[in-house]
Parts: structure tokens; C-alpha cells; sequence
């Protein structure tokens, strides 16, 4: 058996250092592509600027509807005085899709009770904080909402 | 004196389990070493592309969607947009591909290496459930992007399906969900690549490594009688391992080249209106059947000509299976030459039949 001389012990230490480099390497160039196609790319129908929310006529007063603003839900209030008023119907607690309660005139969640006033200020219950609010605009019949 | 991690760790661990039983075995386990070492590797080849592909296929349903109007979308959905989308489909397919390849030449050579003989009989019928899984991942993982070979060739196995005699039409339907190739086939083999056929393939796979390491290696003819001297041995751990991990980076490599330069081509969507289109053909590994069965005439006397090819390669394979019990054992261990003559035979007639169906 040879006797392990300084200079054998370093060339071992060099060839130890280099197979670590390449094993970190190998692992770093499989995980960098999984990590980056975890990455969800956007899709073109994700998020659009504005919507037609509802027919001005399928609407009366101390009514509320729920409408598609691209892949989330969007609530379009028509006040007892005749006021148009949207938010995004996703509730500030966990997510749930809120609904307009013409008995209380708010906006209720039914997951855990959260309330809503009709400017979509959080008064009661868990939200921790306001609905987004929305920017409407009529255009004839149509209703049109945009992102505020 | 103070005791270090990795030691309270094995203490741990050694009042739970037998852990000294466990590392006298490792420590055991060897490796006949002899020109025909090199097949071992092609198990454990096979088993890493195995591991391939549940990682990729994992991956793979992250973006996938079933279904007749979104399966061939979400596909090219990953291919196009995803970051390196293109990339994880084109491993899971080459790997697909290489990995029935290796199964094969596994279960050659543990047929012309008579592996299969007492006691491992069962290990071999394992193996062959294991590459009939494989062929099943493949014929069902060929339908879920939903293009139109995938769809004609489904349409075509699941035909020849059919012309089995007296349970065919029935297979058929429960294959196909209906009549025909539609909605509900892809939400089957959906369903069959990946959880019916994942869960069996687990199970199988477990006994088939567990039978090898209770067996231990197969050890090559003429060594049963031959003095302990004149044979040679390679530990398992870590001779053989770290060969093995070599070899596995050699494979990866390979895959990763193939996926890069030839990325799997998507297709066009599914028309199921349209006619066939021409040079239609399966993947290569049905390839042989395919071939054979178009030698077939229509009618053979009575009969009809694809369900005797059917019938034929059915008992070609019983044959093939059980061939641990008609391989009688020649006195003074000479070798049983039918067997052999039967392996170059079937080897011979596979590369013939492929490559008259490539051309």
C-alpha cells in the first residue's frame, strides 16, 4: 500500500473538490428548469381591462349580480337609489365569491359571515380589509366595468 | 466525550429497526463480476427512466388537462409557454421510449442468461408484468395529447382489441367507454396512465426488486459447479453501486441530448371527421405486432385472419412466460440449446418485423 504523501492527499482533496463542483452543478442545471416551469405564464384571457358587466334593463334597484371579470368573479350592485357600484366579489377573508343581500342592503359573505357596506368598506365579521373596487361606466344599455 | 450527530442518529435509529441486520446485508450483497456483468446494468437503467417518468409525469399534470377540448390545448399550452415545458415533455417521451427499450434488452438477456430458472421464476413473472405495464403506459400515454396518430392509433389497437375471440368487443368497449374513440376514452386512459397502471406498476415493481435482493444476483452458467477461486465477485456497496450511478448519469445524459436535438413533435389536433392520414404506424415497440398481423388474409378458412394472428401471439407469449417450466435442465448443466435457438429466433423475427413496418 503507498503511503499517502502531502502531494497525494492534495491531488485526492482537488479531485474531491471538482466532483463536488460537478454534483452541485448537475443538481443546480435539473432544478433550475423544474423551478422555472413552475413558474405559471400568464394566459392572454387572465386579465382583461374591462368587461360588460350586465344589460342595464336585467337590472333593478336593491339588486346585485355576479358577473365573469376574466377568471375572477365581479359584483355589480344597483343601489336602492338606482347607483351603479362594482367591486371584485372575492372576499378579502378567504377568498369565497360574496353576494348582495337586498334584505340587509350589503354585501354578505356566506363562508364566515363577513359584511360589506355598499361602498365595499369591511363593517363586521372577519375581512380584514375593502372589496376592490371597480370603475363603471353605462354606454348605452350596457353596463361596462373596468379595473379601477 | 461528546457524541456526534450522525452517531445519536444510528442509536435512534437501531433501537426502532434492525439496522445491523440491514448494513450486514448491504455489506453482503455482491455481484458476480464476468464479461456478462454488463447486463446487470439494464434493470437498473430501466429503473431510472422509471423514475423519469413519474418525475416528469408529475410535472406533466401540473399543466395537463383532460378532456376532447382541452387535452391537445393545454398540451401545446405547456409546450409553448410553460418555461422549459417543452423540455420536461420531450425527456417524458424520449424516456418513455428508452425505457421499454432497456426492459427489453433486460428481459433478453435474462432469457438468454436462463436467469429465469429455479428460484427465480417469479422474479421473471414479474418482470414480464412489468414490461406489459410498460407497453400499456405507452399505448395509453400515446392518446393524452390528443393529436391525430394518437387518436388513429388508439382507434387501431383498441380494434385489434376487439378481434380477440370471445372477450374482445367487450375489452373493446371498456377500453374505448362507448362505441368509439372519444371523450370518454381519454378520461379512461387518463385515468389508467396515471393512477390505475402507477399503483400496480409500484406494487409489482416492489416484488421484483424485493425477490432480487432475497435471491440475490443470478449467477452465470457453469458457476454452480465451478471452485470459490475461479470466481470473482464485486461488492454491491460500493463497487457497484457507484458504477451503476455512472451508468445513470450516462443514460440522463443521452435522454437530455435526444430531448434538446429531437424534441417530440405535438402534431396537429384531433379530427375525428377527418380520414386517416397516411404512413400511419404505431410507436415501434407494437411495431412487430402490427407487422405480422398485416401478413395475415382476411379469412382463414373459417376464421377470421387478424383474430388467429391474435390468437397466435397470445400463445406465442404463454410460451415466452413460461418458458421457466418447459426449460428442463440438461444433466451436467449443459445448456438447454432449444431455449436459445428460441430467443435468436423471437429476437430475429422482432428486428425483421420492425424493420419492415419502419420502412
Amino acid at each position: 500500500m503507498v503511503e499517502d504523501k502531502p502531494d497525494n492527499v492534495s491531488r485526492r482533496s482537488f479531485l474531491n473538490y471538482l466532483l463536488g463542483i460537478s454534483v452541485v452543478g448537475w443538481v443546480g442545471s435539473v432544478l433550475f428548469p423544474v423551478i422555472q416551469y413552475f413558474k405559471i405564464p400568464p394566459r392572454k384571457d387572465d386579465e382583461p381591462t374591462s368587461v360588460v358587466a350586465a344589460s342595464l334593463k336585467s337590472l333593478k334597484p336593491n339588486q346585485g349580480i355576479i358577473f365573469k371579470f376574466g377568471t375572477t368573479p365581479g359584483i355589480l350592485i344597483m343601489g336602492a337609489d338606482g347607483q351603479l357600484r362594482a367591486f371584485s366579489a372575492v372576499c378579502t377573508h378567504l377568498d369565497c365569491t360574496v353576494k348582495y343581500r337586498p334584505d340587509l342592503q350589503k354585501i354578505h359573505c356566506a363562508c364566515h359571515g363577513g359584511m360589506y357596506d355598499l361602498n365595499g368598506q369591511n363593517i363586521s365579521g372577519p375581512p380584514p380589509r375593502p372589496l376592490t373596487p371597480f370603475k363603471v361606466v353605462q354606454k348605452g344599455d350596457d353596463v361596462i366595468v373596468s379595473r379601477a | 466525550m461528546k457524541r456526534s450527530f450522525s452517531d445519536t442518529l444510528m442509536d435512534w435509529l437501531r433501537q426502532r429497526l434492525p439496522v445491523d441486520a440491514i448494513t450486514e446485508f448491504a455489506e453482503h450483497k455482491r455481484v458476480p463480476a464476468y464479461v456478462g456483468s454488463i447486463w446487470y446494468y439494464f434493470g437498473g437503467i430501466a429503473l431510472f427512466l422509471f423514475i423519469v417518468q413519474v418525475t416528469t409525469g408529475i410535472l406533466l399534470i401540473m399543466y395537463y388537462q383532460p378532456g376532447v377540448q382541452t387535452a391537445y390545448e393545454s398540451v401545446r399550452f405547456t409546450v409553448v409557454h410553460v418555461k422549459f415545458g417543452w423540455l420536461v415533455r420531450s425527456i417524458h417521451t424520449w424516456s418513455a421510449n428508452l425505457m421499454i427499450f432497456a426492459v427489453f434488452v433486460h428481459m433478453f438477456s435474462v432469457f438468454f442468461t436462463k436467469a429465469y430458472r429455479k428460484p427465480r421464476e417469479l422474479t421473471w413473472f414479474t418482470g414480464l408484468v412489468l414490461l406489459a405495464l410498460c407497453m400499456g403506459f405507452g399505448f395509453s400515454g400515446y392518446l393524452l395529447p390528443w393529436n391525430t396518430l394518437a387518436f388513429f392509433a388508439t382507434k387501431v389497437g383498441t380494434a385489434i382489441v376487439a378481434t380477440t375471440p370471445f372477450v374482445g368487443k367487450t375489452v373493446q368497449e371498456i377500453l374505448r367507454g362507448g362505441k368509439d374513440v372519444g371523450a370518454e376514452t381519454l378520461t379512461r386512459f387518463f385515468g389508467l396512465h396515471v393512477a390505475v397502471m402507477p399503483a400496480i406498476f409500484t406494487m409489482v415493481l416492489g416484488a421484483h426488486l424485493a425477490l432480487i435482493q432475497i435471491q440475490g444476483m443470478h449467477e452465470p452458467h457453469g458457476w454452480e459447479h465451478a471452485p470459490e477461486s475461479k470466481k470473482r465477485y464485486m461488492p454491491f456497496f460500493p463497487n457497484f453501486i457507484l458504477r451503476d450511478l455512472l451508468v445513470w448519469l450516462i443514460v440522463l445524459n443521452v435522454l437530455a441530448i435526444l430531448a434538446v436535438m429531437f424534441p417530440w413533435e405535438i402534431g396537429h389536433k384531433a379530427d375525428p371527421s377527418a380520414a386517416a392520414p397516411m404512413g400511419i404506424k404505431p410507436e415501434w415497440y407494437f411495431l412487430f405486432m402490427y407487422q405480422a398481423l398485416k401478413f395475415f388474409p382476411g379469412k382463414i378458412l373459417m376464421f377470421d385472419g387478424d383474430a388467429v394472428g391474435v390468437v397466435l401471439f397470445a400463445i406465442g407469449g404463454l410460451l415466452w412466460a413460461t418458458v421457466p417450466f418447459w426449460d428442463v435442465r440438461l444433466p451436467a448443466g449443459s445448456r438447454n440449446r432449444i431455449v436459445t435457438y428460441t430467443g435468436v429466433g423471437v429476437v430475429l423475427m422482432i428486428i425483421v418485423l420492425t424493420g419492415i413496418g419502419l420502412r
